[in-house]
């Protein structure tokens, strides 16, 4: 019954999928406007116009990747991976950061589409922007499983100098308070989104307090304190305002917005202590 | 060497000035934003307007002159506007900043659609300006119905 019933909705998303598609908008070819500039020769500011050719399937980033084969080799764009993996070719297309692999042509209405860098990114060339404080605000949370020392007393496997090693159990429930924050590929689109980044340098930003939750709710974690400490600031976590755009542009489903408001639950007594929960748990099973 | 201060990207005040790009909580937020700079400024006002009572009966009276005109009630009927969806949403918000009522992590599955952006928590929004606009009609009833 589990199973009819997860194919139902996979269908019903399906079917939705169908309906955004016949909103596509299909051309021969589409005007670029692309943002050009150089920060560090104070090259003025200006939009580019270029023509393109394309296809129904054809990405944003495959007609930025047309203009600068065959019309203007000079534009500055970083790109990897081309499926939405590498978060590489986050930029503003029409005005929303979007990433440009997985935004095809034919979803985007009008004759002309305009492509800018990311904004509350300090700008380096043309589409490409400086990630360093994006990266740092990401440091700072701590991302990683604090801690907890792998060697414990158990009757597991043997380690190195007669230590002896467990396994951190986690059931699959378990998993799923944390996995879709894993998921991301930090691309940048929400930081770029945020209106509060926008104004506060200072403030981590929806990655990186998604990032902290995601560890937060991991139940291999055991110093959950500290990383709270660096959140819990007048520039921290309680600056978010839950204007939700972070989570309207993510590219991966990590919905940092769900994340920072159960982190501040976390912090604000609303919800139950994770590690706590999975400490009892374990214990009981010691006992077993 | 041009200083990362310089080559500053941020878009500053205008994410929030312009709402219309990411859906109605970003609204929301706009709204939260600007009838909070509303009630600060009606609050200064209004104290400034009762402070008159120190200068006796008659400065009272002249003070109180000024909101008895059509200008004066479109002003209240606004303050009472704002009041509300302020209220209303605030009380959305401590629920939604504790994580309630936005649903559970799960597995994310294509087309991502966010769960914290489910429809039982943007249903505040709606009840929060649907409340602000009757309250502004039922001031208006109030203020304009006696003349």
């Amino acid at each position: 019954m589990e199973q009819v019933k997860v194919a139902e909705q996979s269908d019903a998303k399906h079917t939705e999928k169908a309906h955004k598609q016949e909103k596509e908008t299909l051309r021969s070819s589409v005007t670029l406007r692309v943002f050009r500039a150089n920060r560090k020769t104070s090259e003025h500011a200006h939009f580019d116009t270029i023509e393109v050719p394309v296809q129904r399937w054809t990405t944003v980033l495959d007609a930025l990747l047309y203009a600068k084969s065959y019309k203007d080799s000079s534009i500055g764009i970083r790109y990897s991976c081309r499926m939405a993996s590498c978060g590489s070719c986050g930029m503003k297309i029409n005005g929303i950061p979007r990433l440009a692999c997985y935004t095809k042509v034919s979803e985007l209405s009008g004759s002309s589409i305009t492509i800018e860098p990311l904004s509350n990114f300090p700008h380096i060339r043309d589409l490409v922007t400086d990630f360093t404080q994006f990266f740092k605000h990401h440091h700072d949370v701590k991302p990683y499983i604090l801690g907890d020392d792998p060697v414990a007393p158990a009757n597991s496997g043997q380690g190195a100098e007669g230590e002896t090693y467990t396994e951190n159990i986690q059931t699959p429930e378990d998993v799923d308070k944390y996995l879709q924050f894993s998921y991301c590929i930090k691309c940048g689109l929400c930081y770029s989104a945020c209106p509060t980044v926008a104004t506060d340098t200072k403030f981590p930003g929806p990655q990186a307090l998604a990032q902290a939750y995601r560890y937060t709710a991991d139940t291999r974690d055991a110093d959950t304190k500290s990383r709270l400490n660096v959140l819990d600031d007048r520039h921290g976590i309680w600056r978010c305002h839950f204007a939700g755009s972070c989570s309207s542009v993510c590219p991966k489903g990590v919905d940092p917005a769900l994340g920072i408001q159960l982190l501040r639950g976390h912090l604000l007594g609303f919800s139950k202590n994770e590690n706590r929960v999975a400490e009892k748990k374990r214990k009981t099973l010691d006992l077993l | 060497m041009t200083s990362l201060e310089d080559r500053n990207n941020r878009e500053g005040l205008r994410a929030w000035l312009n709402p219309s790009r990411y859906g109605w909580e970003r609204i929301s937020y706009w709204l939260q934003r600007l009838t909070g700079v509303g009630l600060l400024g009606y609050f200064i006002g209004h104290i400034y307007e009762t402070s008159s009572l120190t200068r006796g009966p008659d400065a009272w009276q002249a003070m109180l002159s000024l909101t008895q005109t059509p200008l004066g009630h479109m002003i209240l009927i606004l303050v009472i506007g704002m009041s509300t969806y302020h209220s209303v949403n605030g009380i959305r918000l401590i629920f939604a900043h504790g994580g309630k009522g936005l649903g559970k992590p799960g597995r994310p599955d294509y087309p991502y659609d966010a769960v914290s952006l489910n429809y039982r928590q943007r249903s505040g929004i709606w009840v929060a300006l649907i409340l602000a606009a009757v309250a502004m009609l039922y001031g208006a009833m109030v203020l304009f119905g006696e003349d």
